[in-house]
């Protein structure tokens, strides 16, 4: 167990304008894959990748929002949003898609990983890691 | 002599969509596509700056962006319109230039 790091993804940038999200979605499944300890952080533009109801027919881009709803499989179950980066777009919580995880040891209740914290909680969230990674 | 403005840059993230406002002419357009939708939204912290020239110039936001960000047209500011990628094309027509604010 002395190998496992404490690993946090810090998403800033908007889906789809650039390609930081999808990539750090990507690494995010390597990272989980070989047993780390991973979480994610989400401030900023950030925030607008977990809105739901994403389409992307119309501008030929792969929709990768669903694949944040299998990060549970991978025993990522902490997704932290940050309420005030909410606030300034004009967005609640009741914008974001559901993501869920199921805790084995809570005879597999279904749960919420996304966690609304304050600019301070995220704060401490972040100097709480081993590792940080920013997209 | 009017301009087309466009804007694809996140309003949160930089300045970009500030200095095209305060750059637009009066009868020019401005059309927010990719991140620069995001300056479209009603209620955000960037909505009065510019709600305050939307009389003076035309402020359109590309449908298929909103779209592909979950985001609905009814969350678009009052003055502020969706227009599809045939509107994009009319706005070009109908303007004598495109000036792009990378």
């Amino acid at each position: 167990m002395s190998d496992t790091k404490k690993f946090l993804y810090v998403n800033r940038k908007a889906p789809y304008g650039t390609i930081y999200a999808l990539e750090a979605l990507e690494v995010v499944l390597i990272g989980a894959a070989f047993e780390q300890d991973v979480e994610l952080a989400f401030l900023d533009d950030g925030v607008f990748q977990l809105t739901k109801g994403q389409k992307t027919d119309g501008i030929g881009m792969k929709n990768f929002s669903p694949t944040f709803r299998a990060l549970g499989d991978y025993e990522v179950t902490k997704l932290y949003v940050e309420k005030e980066s909410l606030d300034e777009r004009g967005l609640t919580a009741d914008d974001l898609q559901e993501i869920m995880w199921e805790d084995e040891d809570d005879d597999w209740e279904e749960k919420p990983s996304i966690r609304i914290v304050s600019r301070a909680e995220m704060a401490d969230v972040m100097a709480n890691q081993d590792v940080v990674l920013s997209f | 002599m009017a301009t087309l403005h466009t804007v694809n840059k996140s309003p949160f993230m930089t300045q970009t969509l500030l200095s095209c406002l305060n750059h637009a002419k009066d009868g020019d357009a401005i059309l927010m596509i990719e991140d620069g939708v995001y300056g479209g939204m009603a209620g955000t912290g960037l909505s009065d700056a510019v709600a305050a020239r939307t009389g003076a110039v035309k402020i359109c936001v590309l449908s298929e962006d909103l779209e592909a960000r979950g985001l609905a047209a009814e969350r678009l500011m009052e003055g502020v319109s969706a227009v599809g990628y045939d509107g994009f094309v009319d706005l070009v027509a109908e303007n004598d230039r495109t000036q792009n604010w990378l």
